[in-house]
């Protein structure tokens, strides 16, 4: 275990207040004033991760399981940085990739070969980055015929493989994942299973998210259990794994 | 640095295409709006009310076609950021590029529309003096940056408070009105001449319709632009950076 760490949480905790009541609007504000103000002087916070501390050295396959609600999330967008922590310290090393949300950063209007621009440039690229890694990048979506047509006539698969191929091309140094990997057809998952090894074989940091156990012991060197915002448990990913799926089996 | 100049191009060319692309017409939606309206103006300031204003087409169009853009970029910056949830939340980038992309595209539907102002100074014999090189270039700066300003404003406001879009186009009517835009700055009487140094839009609608009329640029007026344009930016840029790291929270 001599290689860097590049994800780092020390103590970390978040917290939000529950009910961010300025996004009501002015008629429920006005009209329930009294309460809101009682409301914001309570400011009842809800405590999404708590303590949380753990290391990731580079070129770890680490997954995050837990159930919804659990912090799962919250610790993906601490590490994408776009979260601050409350309390507690987060630090990262290294060109961090998010593979996005199905369907963000693209345009419904534009082709598949302006969308390639488009979400390459959103995730970090510069457009001589995109132009030089364009053929690869298609040839990897195999959406080579479709690539004039607007995005509006893809199938969610197809957007899925897309946006995979774009974000895979980027050369990431730490790649997050939040359970996307289930959308593509089978043929097209391999693939991307694949180019995941191919990845953790160049030294490529993983941190992947999902609650299904059985993906993360097959892609997963480590895990780590968070329940209730709290680390529950944290090693070898196969024994976190069976820990987990006896918890939640009762 | 490369990277700002590209993220800012791409978002750009993406709005400039989303918006033309379906529609056969497009360059002529985008200018019949304020035409439509010159025209209304006109029937009830001209024909009804009967304003004293020489040319008062070219008057009309000169300061129309200005505020359509300036209320557009407000207008759509409300959403710029919360159209864009799913981004903000996952992925950390120069958001504000978001409303710099929207805001230059009205700025270049403003350019575009400039031909037929020229079309309308041609029909009026009034031709574009020299100093349109650097006056033109430098209104159209002050604009920008006016406009950015108060579109990160609302933007960055937008989230945190989401009825502020509904008032927001409320409030660009209104401030049209307050602004001498139908009417002309000389025909406010002195006890509301006032009005003309808080409004931050009075001096840039002014030049840039001496320009479009042939008339010399006002230098005071022209100072105070810039004034407000700095103060705006600066006043804009601030809230923006004092929030942004807010927005995965609150989008």
């Amino acid at each position: 275990m001599s290689e860097p760490v590049v994800i780092q949480f020390n103590k970390v905790s978040k917290y939000f207040k529950r009910s961010s009541m300025l996004s009501f609007g002015f008629k429920s504000m006005v009209l329930n004033l009294p309460q809101h103000m009682k409301h914001l002087k309570q400011a009842k916070r809800f405590c999404a991760l708590n303590d949380v501390s753990f290391e990731i050295r580079k070129g770890e396959s680490v997954g995050l399981i837990g159930r919804n609600g659990s912090g799962k999330s919250t610790t993906l967008s601490l590490i994408a940085q776009v979260l601050r922590p409350s309390e507690g310290w987060v630090k990262t090393q290294g060109h961090i990739c998010p593979l996005l949300e199905l369907g963000a950063g693209f345009n419904f209007e534009l082709n598949g070969a302006e969308n390639i621009l488009l979400n390459g440039i959103l995730l970090g690229m510069t457009r001589r980055q995109v132009k030089e890694k364009f053929a690869r990048i298609v040839e990897f979506s195999e959406l080579e015929d479709f690539l004039e047509q607007p995005l509006r006539t893809y199938s969610t698969g197809m957007i899925a493989r897309l946006g995979f191929s774009i974000a895979v091309h980027l050369n990431p140094e730490i790649l997050l994942l939040d359970e996307i990997l289930a959308v593509g057809d089978m043929a097209f998952t391999e693939k991307c299973l694949k180019k995941m090894n191919s990845f953790r074989e160049q030294g490529v940091t993983i941190f992947f998210v999902s609650h299904s156990p059985e993906m993360i012991t097959s892609y997963c060197d480590r895990a780590i259990w968070l329940d209730g915002g709290q680390i529950k448990d944290m090693g070898d990913a196969k024994t976190v794994c069976v820990e987990y799926k006896k918890a939640i089996m009762g | 640095m490369e990277y700002y100049r590209d993220l800012i191009v791409v978002l750009f060319q993406k709005e400039f295409t989303v918006r033309y692309k379906n529609t056969f017409l497009g360059y002529i939606w985008s200018v019949l709006n304020p035409l439509l309206f010159a025209m209304v103006y006109w029937f009830a300031f001209k024909v009804i009310l009967k304003i004293q204003i020489p040319h008062y087409t070219l008057f009309l169009v000169s300061g129309i076609f200005f505020w359509q853009a300036f209320a557009n970029s407000l207008c759509s910056s409300s959403m710029a950021f919360i159209a864009n949830a799913g981004l903000i939340k996952k992925l950390w980038f120069p958001r504000e590029c978001l409303v710099l992309a929207g805001v230059l595209n009205d700025l270049m539907h403003f350019v575009l529309s400039i031909p037929i102002i020229l079309l309308m100074m041609f029909y009026y014999h009034i031709a574009p003096s020299l100093s349109w090189i650097w006056a033109l270039p430098l209104l159209l700066v002050i604009q920008l940056f006016i406009t950015y300003g108060f579109a990160l404003i609302i933007a960055t406001c937008n989230l945190f408070l989401r009825d502020f879009e509904r008032l927001i186009s409320i409030f660009v009517t209104l401030w049209m009105w307050l602004t001498p835009i139908l009417y002309n700055e000389d025909m406010v009487p002195a006890k509301f001449q006032w009005i003309k140094f808080v409004n931050p839009m009075t001096g840039i609608v002014i030049n840039l319709r001496h320009l479009f009329m042939g008339m010399p640029l006002v230098g005071s007026l022209l100072l105070t632009s810039i004034l407000w344009s700095i103060a705006i930016f600066g006043l804009g840029y601030w809230t923006y950076r004092s929030f942004t790291w807010k927005f995965a929270e609150n989008v």
